[in-house]
């Protein structure tokens, strides 16, 4: 999901303090912090550390081993764009090239207004209905052209 | 008044992707408008993914389908009587007689978009816990036999059998043991454990309980990835029902056992599907690769004996348990026992799930099931098992779809996933891609995948830009003689498989001249 608001440190630390004594603990904080805040700062790295006993070094090395987890808060919406094979053989280069040449928007970056940020991804599970994507959680199917110039319209929402 | 006509539409993923909220939506206001009563179940996806929104109406006659629905057709399914299965131009007649479904051999997903997948009432009703009541009354020994003589092979990709993994974990001796499900699902072309999870996830739950009793295991994971937050939310649900119903919990259905689940995120890493790195996942670290020995099995989790399937694998054991290990061994051929779910996608007209006792070749699989391609040119190339599976030129498509037919022809059948290419693919880039995403995905263990994959991109790079070809198809050969042998895991061995077809079987992609160089 989207950030909605600004990193809170109290409101990170209270997360770290709940989940810190599950087995495993590391990686459900992280999706808890970036669920709440859209990505992961590096002021919480530290806290983490000191609440699980580990290293900064270690916890860093979690959070930049895994591609889900961001240092830097994403744009108001996050498109996830299938690029894998099936999604492939359906066009989603296409569609990449398509995002650069009419809407100036490059995969793997954030708008210049911060609307919009555009990840590459994967699979998406979605292979029969390619090429797939997914818009803040919303799992989509035969994404098509018009579909992403109905998402850079100026008043984002409406893309059925 | 009469009661509710029950109306079923999916509340899969996959489907909502196509619009089954709005469908949905469209159907309750319609109802209300004309005051005709309806209760709409969610149920999960038949699989039959061309037809979504698949919209199911329950009749004296049995299920009747329509579909694709969009939700400006709703008014007219109405007005042509639908609740009866009225004529309309969606209407596909009795769902079971869709010959896409009906010629298919469903066990594992035998509820699957039948059910509301949340309903142990209905679960039970369909099948649902025989299984495991069964397991309930005879010896952990005795279900391990079963599961071994069924034939089951894992079908994560390695297609090891599963009774000799659990049998090593019942004979390793510990206070604490875990079975951990693999749900990371990350080879493009599958989807055939998302579709599993959101359809029937008491079947998972229940194969997980039966692999708990068997190996003597009182904890389970179920490691999902993260880009299935459908499946999450409905694992969760159906968790908190089954042990509000006594299914999971301190005492399994009464008997004094104990079986807990809990469901992890992964993190958007491909090699968390490796067993051991998930395992590394699971315990909170960077998904890196660990040297076997120890087996997982052995020492797994958190050092403990852990039972680590794909969702597939233990989905099928509830059917295995309930009919019998016979009964399962007797769909099949060769060493290939039991029904593989295959999941046919990318440029084909009709993709979709097809559970299939082991044997239909590709052939039939894409144009008797699939109906060729999407876009209606000729098919070119085939990749079965995700991305480090073969890409097989038309010539090849009688190949059975076996575990040894496919090694056979230097190929994998994997998870089961089978990728559909018209014409326009150029075989080169597609083995550029696979450097790139064993590039991208690489744990960094180990040298010969972390430095190959780059130089294997940058090698087919320059070949597709004409630079020094003979040189430089040289250095691809060595590379890819290099990764196979000397890789720690299959995410480097098995990268040169895709590229190795490629330059087998589409050698004219990488020897042909070039207007511009590629992108990136
Ligand atoms: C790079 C790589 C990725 C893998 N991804 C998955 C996966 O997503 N799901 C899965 O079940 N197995 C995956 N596997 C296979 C697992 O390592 C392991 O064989 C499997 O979980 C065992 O379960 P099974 O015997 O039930 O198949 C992967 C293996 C490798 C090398
Ligand atoms: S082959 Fe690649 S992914 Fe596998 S252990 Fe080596 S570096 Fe890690
Ligand atoms: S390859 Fe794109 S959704 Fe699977």
């Amino acid at each position: 999901m989207a950030a909605e608001t600004g990193w809170k440190p109290d409101a990170a630390q209270a997360i770290i303090e709940a989940g810190k004594s599950a087995p495993g603990a590391l990686l459900p904080i992280l999706h808890a912090l970036q669920d709440a805040f859209g990505y992961i700062d590096r002021s919480a790295v530290p806290v983490i550390a000191e609440a699980l006993n580990l290293s900064r070094a270690e916890v860093h090395g979690v959070i930049t081993f895994y591609h889900d987890f961001r240092a830097a808060p994403p744009g108001e919406r996050v498109l996830k764009l299938c690029r894998a094979e099936s999604c492939q053989a359906m066009g989603c280069e296409t569609l990449v090239a398509h995002l650069a040449a009419r809407h100036g928007i490059a995969v793997d970056a954030t708008t210049t207004d911060g609307r919009l940020t555009v990840e590459t991804v994967y699979c998406l599970g979605n292979c029969a209905l390619s090429p797939a994507a997914m818009l803040d959680g919303e799992l989509l199917g035969r994404v098509d052209a018009a579909l992403l110039d109905d998402l850079c319209r100026p008043q984002p929402g409406s893309v059925s | 008044m009469s009661a509710p006509t029950r109306i079923f539409v999916p509340r899969d993923a996959a489907a909502l992707s196509v619009g089954a909220e709005r469908v949905a939506a469209a159907l309750a206001t319609e109802a209300e408008r004309r005051g005709v009563p309806i209760e709409i179940v969610r149920n999960g996806s038949r699989g039959l993914f061309w037809l979504e929104p698949l919209v199911e109406v329950e009749t004296a006659a049995g299920r009747i389908a329509y579909g694709p629905v969009k939700p400006a057709d709703v008014a007219a399914l109405f007005a042509a009587d639908f609740l009866h299965g009225g004529a309309h131009a969606l209407a596909l007649g009795l769902t079971e007689d869709i010959s896409y479904l009906k010629n298919q051999e469903r066990l594992t997903f035998a509820r699957c978009g039948v059910i509301d997948p949340l309903s142990v009432a209905d679960y039970r009703a369909h099948g649902g816990f025989a299984g495991l009541e069964r397991a309930l009354g005879v010896a952990p020994a005795e279900i391990v036999r079963e599961v071994t003589s069924s034939g089951l092979r894992g079908r994560g990709g390695a297609g090891f059998p599963t009774g000799i993994k659990w049998k090593t974990v019942l004979d390793t001796p510990a206070e604490q043991k875990y079975i951990v499900c693999n749900a990371d699902e990350g080879d493009s072309g599958t989807f055939a454990d998302r579709l599993l999870m959101e359809g029937d996830p008491l079947c998972l739950i229940e194969g997980m309980t039966i692999a708990g009793l068997a190996v003597g295991a009182s904890e389970g994971f179920i490691y999902l990835r993260s880009e299935y937050p459908h499946a999450h939310r409905v694992l969760n649900a159906a968790i908190a029902v089954a042990e509000a119903a006594g299914y999971l919990g301190a005492s399994v259905c009464g008997s004094g056992r104990a079986f807990r689940l809990e469901v992890r995120l992964g993190a958007g890493a491909y090699i968390c599907g490796e067993e051991t790195a998930l395992l590394d996942s699971l315990e909170g670290k960077r998904g890196v690769v660990r040297a076997k020995p120890p087996l997982p099995a052995i020492s797994g989790l958190f050092g403990q004996p852990t039972v680590i399937n794909n969702v597939i694998s233990l989905a099928s054991v509830p059917w295995i348990m309930a009919h019998g290990a016979a009964a399962y061994a007797a769909f099949g051929m060769g060493r290939s026992r039991g029904t593989l779910p295959i999941q046919l996608a990318g440029n084909v007209k009709r993709g979709g799930l097809i559970e299939k006792a082991f044997g239909l070749t590709l052939r039939q699989l894409i144009e008797d099931y699939g109906g060729g391609t999407a876009s209606g040119r000729p098919l070119r190339a085939v990749q079965v098992g995700g991305p480090l599976g073969a890409y097989f030129p038309e010539s090849l498509l009688d190949t059975p779809l076996d575990y040894e037919a496919f090694l056979a022809v230097k190929g994998m059948l994997g998870h089961g996933g089978v990728v559909v290419f018209d014409d326009t693919v150029d075989l080169a880039e597609q083995a550029r891609f696979a450097f790139h995403f064993c590039a991208v995905e690489s744990c960094g263990k180990c040298t010969p995948c972390r430095i190959g994959a780059v130089r294997g991109r940058e090698t087919v790079e320059r070949i597709i830009a004409g630079i020094e070809r003979p040189k430089n198809f040289a250095v691809l050969d060595d590379l890819c003689t290099l990764m196979t042998d000397a890789s720690l895991c299959a995410l480097g061995g098995l990268t040169p498989i895709p590229v190795v077809s490629a330059l087998t079987h589409f050698r004219q992609d990488f020897e042909r001249a070039r207007p511009v160089p590629p992108a990136e």
